[in-house]
């Protein structure tokens, strides 16, 4: 532990054979009790640790994760990062994580490989470019970055889409977010894991939480797998199986658990270095540094647990990509898989108290919470460790369900991921 | 891909309809508080098991009819209509 990554030590360790790398982060078994234990060892598990031990110097904290890190939706997802929202509530959210995004990498001494090459919607019908233009005109009202592009412009950074005259989608323009792109999504989970760990965060795989302890109604620890485990405050963080432990603490969630699905061609020479999403057609692709051609497709819009994605799914979105891209006609593809998420009525996250005492949640972000992870953890530290809620998140809170103040991104942007 | 059996066009591929979610919940009277009508529009079991729910063979007959399916199989235990009450499943399902 504690070694520093830098070029000096990967030149050391080069000339060394590799031999003397220490393990990134421990493997702990868990204590009987801790100050705060989260549930759930995804990108947000994992940096709600991480910003609990650094902003607020509580170090006495459990992750505690059923499988391996980063093995849910942060391991599985298309890694698309952008702050690009319609409402000014969310595009403060979303801006703050993407610039602690950009400076992650110093932050945690990891490389999760921001590549921040762009991110454009496609817009192929009037209808389309006039939504890119409300879109573009609702980012700089809130201080985003966003250019409205040509038909010509989009075909200058993406030749290898389809201009043709006869296209049977023609591109007419585009939304630009310079400043959006990817990021290695392994590596923002163990980026995060290193450097809680380094600050004493344990970090339990292979540790299922099975239940709630509570006192007179308040939270006081929790049973898992590997025995029960005391903390009086909780903090939930499992994305898609938020309401299987809401339900073990008691109370429901606005949630329902939905298949995405995502796939990988093999690999190729570079031939996309931007980020191409198309709503119209329901597909998205960049390309992955190895060269696989990433793809990313709509919900499977069924309630669903199986982390399969259905063929329905799969046969439209590729008919959607091959659209776009007729050049892709040849290539085969390597892998196809799904991970559950967690999509609330408005697509907005919920981050803060649950109706039990001591219990806080982060969850509802649905298709879209790659980008969120570091304000995502940001936050729901902050409830943990103050009690109150964190500013960006105040907006953001379960009771809005009932008030009817929702953050309808789902109808504004129109755009998943 | 799943194979969905209409009760009026028998068995169809999954591209052929639509789900509407959770069925049989019903609607409060409109004076209840905001808590009610807010659980009333928005939250759910979401169960990780058997879900009642509604599908809608839009590309098909267009009619709307319940199944119960399970959430990680996939598999439909039964098929029945609107206005049915809900099947006895605990003889493992009644799909034919
Ligand atoms: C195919 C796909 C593509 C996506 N593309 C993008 C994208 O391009 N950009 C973007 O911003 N977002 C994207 N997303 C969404 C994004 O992946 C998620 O919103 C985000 O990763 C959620 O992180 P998390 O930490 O909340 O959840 P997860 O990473 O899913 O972590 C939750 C963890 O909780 C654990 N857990 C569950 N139950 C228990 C229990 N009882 N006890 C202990 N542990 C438990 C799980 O094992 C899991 O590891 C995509 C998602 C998918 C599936
Ligand atoms: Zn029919």
């Amino acid at each position: 532990m504690g070694q520093k990554y830098s070029a000096w030590s990967l030149l050391r360790e080069g000339f060394s054979g590799h031999r003397h790398w220490s393990p990134a982060w421990r493997d702990a078994a868990p204590k009987p009790s801790y100050d705060v234990i989260i549930i759930g060892g995804g990108g947000h598990g994992l940096a709600t640790a991480y910003y609990l031990a650094k902003n607020h110097k509580i170090t006495n904290v459990a992750v505690i994760e059923r499988g391996w890190i980063g093995g849910g939706n942060t391991g599985r997802n298309t890694t698309v990062v952008r702050s690009n929202y319609l409402y000014p509530e969310s595009a403060r959210l979303y801006d703050f994580s993407l610039k602690l995004y950009e400076g992650l990498s110093q932050d945690l001494n990891f490389n999760i490989m921001l590549s921040q090459r762009g991110v454009i919607r496609l817009a192929h019908s009037r209808h389309d470019l006039d939504g890119v233009s409300r879109a573009a005109n609702a980012m700089r009202m809130n201080g985003i970055d966003a250019d409205v592009l040509t038909r010509d412009q989009v075909a200058a950074m993406a030749p290898v889409a389809d201009f043709s005259p006869d296209a049977p989608y023609p591109i007419l323009g585009g939304l630009l977010q310079r400043r959006a792109g990817t990021a290695r999504h392994d590596a923002v989970a163990w980026g995060y894991a290193r450097a809680a760990s380094a600050l004493g965060v344990d970090i339990v795989q292979n540790c299922e939480v099975r239940g709630f302890v509570q006192e007179n109604g308040a939270i006081v620890g929790v049973e898992t797998s590997q025995g029960r485990l005391r903390a009086d405050r909780v903090g939930i963080a499992a994305a898609g199986h938020s309401s299987a432990i809401a339900s073990l603490a008691g109370f429901k969630l606005p949630v329902t658990s939905y298949a995405l699905q995502a796939m990988v061609s093999e690999p190729i020479k570079p031939l996309l270095d931007t980020v191409l999403i198309s709503p119209g057609t329901g597909t998205y692709v960049s390309q992955s540094d190895k060269g696989e051609m990433v793809i990313g497709a709509g919900l499977d819009l069924f309630p669903s647990y199986a982390q399969r994605g259905s063929f329905a799914v799969t046969q439209t979105v590729l008919g959607a990509t091959l659209a776009i891209f007729p050049c892709l006609s040849r290539l085969q593809m390597l892998r196809q898989w799904a991970g559950i998420v967690d999509v609330v009525h408005d697509s907005s996250p919920i981050i803060g108290p649950t109706p039990v005492p001591g219990l806080y949640i982060n969850c509802g972000w649905g298709t879209g919470g790659f980008k969120a992870i570091p304000v995502g953890g940001w936050t729901l530290a902050h409830a943990l460790a103050t009690g109150k809620n964190h500013e960006l998140a105040e907006a953001f809170q379960l009771e809005r369900f009932n008030t009817g103040r929702l953050i309808d991104e789902a109808a504004a942007s129109g755009i998943a991921h | 891909m799943m194979l969905i059996q209409c009760p009026w066009c028998g068995k169809r591929d999954e591209n052929e309809f639509v789900c509407g979610g959770t069925t049989h919940i019903a609607r409060p009277p409109s004076a209840v508080t905001d808590a009610v009508w807010g659980a009333y529009l928005f939250f759910r079991e979401n169960p990780k098991g058997v879900h009642l729910e509604r599908w809608r063979h839009t590309w098909g007959c267009g009619q709307w009819f319940n199944a119960a399916r399970h959430t990680v199989t996939h598999e439909i235990l039964a098929v029945y209509r609107m206005s049915d009450p809900v099947p006895d499943l605990s003889a493992g399902g009644a799909a034919s």
